[in-house]
Parts: C-alpha cells; structure tokens; sequence
C-alpha cells in the first residue's frame, strides 16, 4: 500500500486517496476545432510511462483535495509533492 | 518435432529420462529476419506458431527480455470463457476458445484444457438483468451459455453459500458449460516447442532498445544483442506495450496497473468449476495440483512495479469467504502481480500502427490469457497480410478517433 503525502492531511494510507492517473493535461481551449485524431489525443492517449509520472490524486475519504505528485511506478516510490 | 507420446514416454523411462531431446534451440540472433516478434509470452509465441503454421512465414524471431512466458503468461488465473456481450468480442474470444480445444493435439503437448465450466454470479436484480441480457447476446451469437436460478447455482457448486442472509446474496448466475481452464506455463511451451520446430528463432535474454525508422517504414530494431533487420515488427509486450510504442514515437490509450492473484495450499478436489464474481470482485477455481487460485481487481494506479497493495487482496478475500464459508481456514501460499495494459473500453487493439511495418496486439488487460491461440492466430493473419482478419477487424487503434468503442466492461466480468 502507498503512503500518499496529502498536502493539507501529510502522509496517508492509499486507501483514504482515488486516483485521477496522468496530471497536466488540458482541456483543449477550442474544442469544436480539433480534428478527431487530436480530440482522442486529449480523451484517451496517454504517456503511462515505465518510469517517472506526473499524477493526480484526490484525499477522497479526506479532505477531498485534488493534488499533484511525482511516483516512479516502477519503484512505486513518491519522490516529489508538488501541491 | 520430437513427438511426445506413451511411446517416447516408455523409452525415455527406460532411459532414466535421461535423454529427453531439448524443447527448443537457443539460438543466436541472425543479422536479419522478415517478422520479428517482441515478446515472449504466449501471445507472442502463439503469433510465431501461425505464421509459421498458416501462412508459411517462418524467417521469424521472437524476442523476449527476461525468460519465455515470465511475465504475465506464467502468473494469471488460467480462465478460458468467450462470453462476452458484443458481436465483435465474442467472435474474437469465440475463435480463441474453439482453438483451445484441439490445442493438445495442434501442439503436441498436453494444454490441460478443462471444460469445467464458467460462472459469472449475480448478487443483485440489475446484475440479474445484465446476466440475462449477456446469456441471450451469447446465445444469439451461437455461444453455450444459460442462466441459473440461486437454487441451480447452488447445486452446480454445492459449497457456494447462497443464503439471502449475506451482505451479497447470491441471485443467480451464468454458466458457460463448454468454458473452463488451462495450464498457463503450457501455453508458453507448447507454443515455443511448436514455433520452434517450424524454424522460428526463440532469443531469450535479449531486450528491445529501439525501433529504427526510414520515411515512416521501419527498418529493424536496436537489442541488447545488437541491431536486427526488419521490416515487420509486431509487439505483444502486454504491459511496456507504451514503452516499445513510444520507441516509434506512438501514443497509444494504454494505462498498465498491477493486477494480483494468490494460490493457497493445495487440498483434495473441492472446486469443480470456475467461480467469478463482479460485484464482490473475486473469481475463484480449483488447479489440477488442488490449490485454490483467486484473483483480485487491478489496483488504481499506473504501476510497472509487479507488486501490489494488500488491501487489494484483502478485499478480494473477504469475498471470497463470504461465498465460500468453508475455505475461511485456509492458508495461502503465494501471492504475486503482473502488469496488465488497460485500453479504455476494456478490450484490445490488435492491429496495424500509423509506422508502416509496426504492429500492435495489446491492450488485453485482465483477461488475456484465455485469448492467446486466437490472438496469436488473428495477429500473424493480420501481419502477414499487412491488413486485419475479419475477427480483428473492429479491434483497430483508429476505433478511438472513430468512435467506434466496444465497451466490454461489463463482459469483462471483473470491474477494470
């Protein structure tokens, strides 16, 4: 189980979080003129890399906060809490 | 092919089964091949056999990072089922179970195919109603599939607790009579013994680094063994399937998670069917050696790390003992994780890749084991003819630009 820094709540079981997979991708600002090959881009491509990921997490069974960490999911070790 | 018989069973007893032929050379890479394969799972394997086999392309190699069949192939639940609940994914999963049942034979080596039987519980009115609704889709497409009343189910597994006074009742549930299981290890070398014997070089130990490109068409492939010409790649890495894709400069929709499974002491035959459960998110059978193998649900992160949380598996248990009291002493044995490559409508892509020559077959998530002879057999279809088989047609990456999804989340029998 991970151990999840929650910025408000510190350090808590996985268990308490829900997972909101890749951070940082934006919804694109004009929808209606993408093509469909970018608008799948945007709903479904995603890095999953072997490797360092940029994730969200949501404190559900908490706070309720969105935040962001940096995990290598292949250690499944946190390295970073962006806030 | 060494064929193995009583026969060759005899004089290799009376040889102190001390002269059993090798089941597969160990060659060194060839400087270049017309197909090769990356990944040797049974995916893979299965996809050198019919080139070999149906379509007569045997310049091939198999690449496999680690050892045959040590990722996933060797570390699943064993399931083999076809009732799913869309045309296009029973037809598929259809053509993989009708293969699995003269495999023993097609190989030459004993698959332990088991047609046991597949039942899919319900615990409530509306998985009563999607239960209906999925047997009537299956029997439309010619599927064996019939519904049970709790009275039925209870007598098809006596040791089932369907008593109403549980937090999931058991209401009813599907049997697939003709489904079952097989022997995971089997699969892997029955086919490498198989793909072998049609000249198909199986080279272990030997990882992709890259995948070389001209113009949009590749051109081999850069290994820990050195540079191999192609000019036909096909993945079936399962799990790094983005990793190798992204060699090529390919996203694709793929999101691996570590999925668990468990075994537990072996005792006497108690079991004699599969047991699935969605709701509870449990399934459960019994292996020849008579150890009780369980499965749970993915856990919610991407993760490559083969490990996952125990709250996963505790909840996968508390099911388990809720439907069947008896095993609540029971004593585990092993427990372990694979990574499994999610597509968003829970079913694969297997098709061709915007590269010219790349091939994808992925994105099988928690039920790829029972596909694997129709996988590998629409796959070498599909790259010999550089277009899909009318079975893999509808399972194209472009489906996600399209539209065109084949939401299977609910056949999947385990909630993704």
């Amino acid at each position: 189980m991970l151990l999840i820094p929650c910025p408000q709540c510190g350090p808590r079981e996985e268990t308490e979080f829900s997972y909101g997979g890749e951070a940082g991708i934006a919804r694109p600002k004009n929808p209606e003129s993408l093509s469909d090959n970018e608008w799948a881009d945007y709903l479904f491509m995603r890095r999953n890399p072997r490797g360092l990921l940029q994730e969200l997490w949501c404190h559900s069974a908490g706070c309720r906060r969105w935040f962001t960490i940096v995990r290598d999911t292949h250690s499944s070790r946190i390295l970073a809490d962006s806030g | 092919m060494y064929k193995y018989s009583i026969f060759s069973l005899l004089r290799n007893g009376f040889q102190y089964h001390k002269q059993w032929p090798a089941m597969w050379r160990n060659p060194e890479p060839k400087a270049a091949y017309d197909v090769v394969i990356v990944g040797g799972g049974g995916h893979g394997l299965a996809t050198a056999y019919y080139l070999g086999k149906e379509h007569g392309i045997r310049n091939v190699a198999v690449l496999e990072r680690g050892w045959l069949g040590g990722g996933s192939t060797g570390r699943n639940t064993e399931i083999v089922r076809s009732n799913y609940l869309w045309d296009e994914s029973t037809r598929l999963y259809e053509k993989a179970r009708q293969l699995w049942e003269n495999l023993s034979q097609d190989l030459n080596f004993n698959v332990m195919f088991s047609k046991r039987g597949v039942l899919n519980l319900g615990h409530s009115l509306q998985d009563m109603r999607d239960l209906a609704r999925r047997v009537n889709a299956n029997r439309l497409n010619g599927l064996e599939a019939e519904l049970l009343t709790a009275n039925e189910v209870k007598e098809f597994v006596p040791i089932l607790n369907t008593s109403p006074d549980v937090r999931y009742p058991v209401l009813g549930a599907s049997l697939q009579r003709n489904a079952g299981t097989g022997r995971h290890d089997a699969i892997a070398w029955g086919y490498a013994r198989a793909a072998d014997a049609h000249g198909v070089d199986i080279i272990q130990h030997c990882e992709v680094t890259g995948i070389r490109r001209n113009n949009g068409q590749v051109t081999g492939v850069d290994t820990s063994r050195g540079f191999i010409k192609t000019r036909k790649v096909a993945l079936a890495v399962a799990g790094d399937t983005s990793v190798l894709a992204g060699m090529a400069g390919i996203r694709l929709p793929l999101q691996s998670h570590p999925l668990q499974a468990l075994v537990s002491e072996p005792i006497k035959p108690v079991l004699n069917c599969v047991v699935m459960s969605n709701a509870v998110h449990a399934y459960i059978s019994q292996t020849n050696k008579g150890e009780l193998l369980m499965g749970a649900g993915i856990d919610s992160y991407n993760g490559y790390s083969q490990r996952g949380g125990l709250h996963i598996i505790e909840g996968a248990m508390s099911a388990i003992v809720e439907l069947f009291p008896i095993f609540s002493r029971m004593r585990m044995n092993r427990q372990w994780a694979g990574t499994v490559d999610v597509c968003p409508d829970a079913c694969p892509i297997i098709g061709k890749t915007p590269v010219a020559g790349l091939y994808i077959n992925c994105g099988w998530g928690t039920g790829g084991f029972k596909s694997t002879p129709g996988s590998g057999w629409v796959y070498a279809y599909t790259i010999a003819n550089d277009r899909p088989h009318p079975l893999n047609k509808a399972f194209s990456l472009e489906r996600f630009s399209t539209g065109a999804l084949i939401d299977e989340h609910g056949a999947a029998a385990v909630a993704h």
